[in-house]
């Protein structure tokens, strides 16, 4: 049952994701940080079968990571957007896929602006204004559709993210109880409190 | 006589086998390692370096899934051990790691006097849940690993290397049947620590765990006498009441609880206690009985 969000704003992006994991019916931890800093402006979220999960996501941070120590400059938020689908959808023909999902937000320094893309285990990519994994997606998408504001400012889009948690805390049945919530602007990657 | 007939036999079942493991073993060079998704390669021993037997069949993987029992068909043959209860958590005097010592195959009780605490090196300990031979084996084979670190690096392994050795080892298997649950927990230069380690890949740092099937009756205990400041004394009242607590609840766990309790210079045993014991006359401190009745009726 695990949730994640992202939302773009005007001029920076917001991720969130929950922060438990779980086995069978057991709570194992309730701090575990589901979102990596790939590049200085680039976050990325992953779910999906224990694992595998964390497998790839430290497979695409070291090669995000190869490419800025090759070319002295990091890979921009689309480029890597299309190499990490690319790298799934290799991965879904081959004898053990990764059955991951990944919400890839970032800000991209060159054309000074926030690029959020949602990319599930299939390898489908999409780049869309806000994002959500899990049964959470279920409530947060619609709450989306009437809240979201692309020009809100960051005080807005986080009372956005809140009223998605908040509705996900309410209907939900196994819902988590807290979140580890990121932003990124032109200045990088910083934590916040809800 | 049975054994001499079957050494010159050409019909009986263990000459076809012997005729199929010649046949593989000449064959072995046709085929690519990649066609049988095995590391451990074409599941013959002829190549040398540390492996082990692979059944003599096509597809290992499926025809494992056959034999064994699982949740989707528990009919099955061979039972692999799955009932346990196992905790460690870490603390301010170091780590306590505690186990009950039943083996389960399906209904049967086939041991009560497992060692579920696998001795890694004087400074790692792994716990056993899920596969006894998996946990066993593997474990067995980090602990080569965690010495040839020592003579290479001149330098104890910390506990975050081990565990991540294991559970990419692990995760390179997976799909392929292994099952295990399986806590590594230690002293190096960060002080104490404990991993979760398990058959899907997944390893996590934390401060308290509990694997197997009485963890929940376990953490019902652990959880809520938890306290980073524990005493050395209180800490290990601490792991041996929820293994009993675990023991008395879970059909699967039981018998008698091991206790280790990890300090800065490495493991040491603390003791073996007796469940039963403990349920009608507690730790022998004076202190009551652990079990519900004995301690409500001792107070009238």
């Amino acid at each position: 049952m695990e949730n994640s969000f992202a939302l773009v704003g005007k001029g920076y992006l917001i991720v969130a994701a929950d922060t438990t994991a779980a086995r069978s019916i057991v709570k194992m931890k309730s701090d575990q940080d589901k979102i990596k800093a790939l590049s200085p402006h680039l976050l990325m979220t992953y779910s999906g079968e224990p694992g595998d999960t964390l497998q790839f996501a430290e497979f695409v941070e070291r090669n995000i990571r190869l490419y800025q120590i090759r070319n002295l400059y990091p890979l921009r938020p689309s480029a890597a957007a299309s190499w990490i689908r690319r790298s799934l959808a290799e991965s879904l023909r081959s004898r053990h896929p990764y059955s991951v999902n990944l919400l890839l937000g970032g800000y991209d320094i060159a054309s000074d602006d926030p690029h959020l893309y949602w990319i599930d285990y299939l390898g489908t990519l999409s780049e869309v204004p806000f994002a959500a994994h899990g049964y959470g997606a279920y409530f947060a998408l619609s709450l989306l559709d009437r809240y979201h504001d692309p020009n809100a400012t960051l005080e807005e889009g986080l009372a956005t993210l809140k009223r998605c948690i908040d509705e996900v805390s309410k209907r939900l049945v196994v819902s988590p109880d807290k979140y580890k919530v990121k932003v990124v602007d032109k200045d990088g990657i910083r934590d916040v409190e809800l | 006589m049975n054994t001499f007939v079957d050494l010159y036999s050409t019909t009986s079942a263990t000459a076809q086998l012997r005729r199929a493991q010649k046949i593989t073993e000449e064959e072995n060079e046709e085929f690519s390692d990649g066609s049988w998704g095995s590391q451990a390669g074409f599941g013959t021993i002829v190549k040398g370096g540390p492996s082990f037997m692979v059944p003599n069949v096509p597809d290992p993987t499926s025809f494992l899934r056959l034999h064994t029992d699982d949740h989707a068909d528990p009919s099955c043959r061979i039972k692999i051990q799955h009932g346990t209860t196992t905790l460690a958590f870490r603390f301010q005097g170091g780590v306590i790691v505690a186990v009950d010592s039943r083996a389960t195959a399906g209904s049967y009780i086939a041991s009560g006097t497992v060692k579920k605490v696998i001795e890694i090196n004087p400074y790692l300990l792994g716990t056993m849940a899920g596969g006894a031979a998996d946990c066993q084996y593997w474990e067995t084979y980090l602990g080569m690993h965690c010495r040839l670190h020592e003579l290479r690096n001149r330098e104890r392994i910390s506990v975050s290397a081990a565990s991540k050795y294991l559970s990419n080892l692990v995760y390179s298997y997976k799909g392929m049947g292994l099952s295990m649950g399986t806590m590594i927990c230690g002293w190096d230069k960060t002080g104490p620590a404990v991993f979760y380690v398990d058959s899907d890949g997944t390893r996590m740092k934390g401060d308290l765990f509990s694997v197997g099937s009485g963890s929940t009756f376990a953490y019902g205990v652990l959880d809520q006498g938890y306290r980073w400041d524990l005493t050395d004394e209180e800490a290990q009242e601490l792991g041996r009441r929820s293994i009993y607590a675990a023991g008395h609840r879970d059909a699967f766990s039981g018998n008698t609880c091991n206790l280790y309790h990890v300090k800065e210079n490495g493991w040491q045993f603390v003791g073996n206690y007796d469940i039963a014991k403990m349920h009608y006359e507690g730790n022998g401190t004076g202190a009551g009985p652990y079990g519900y009745e004995p301690r409500i009726t001792g107070e009238n």
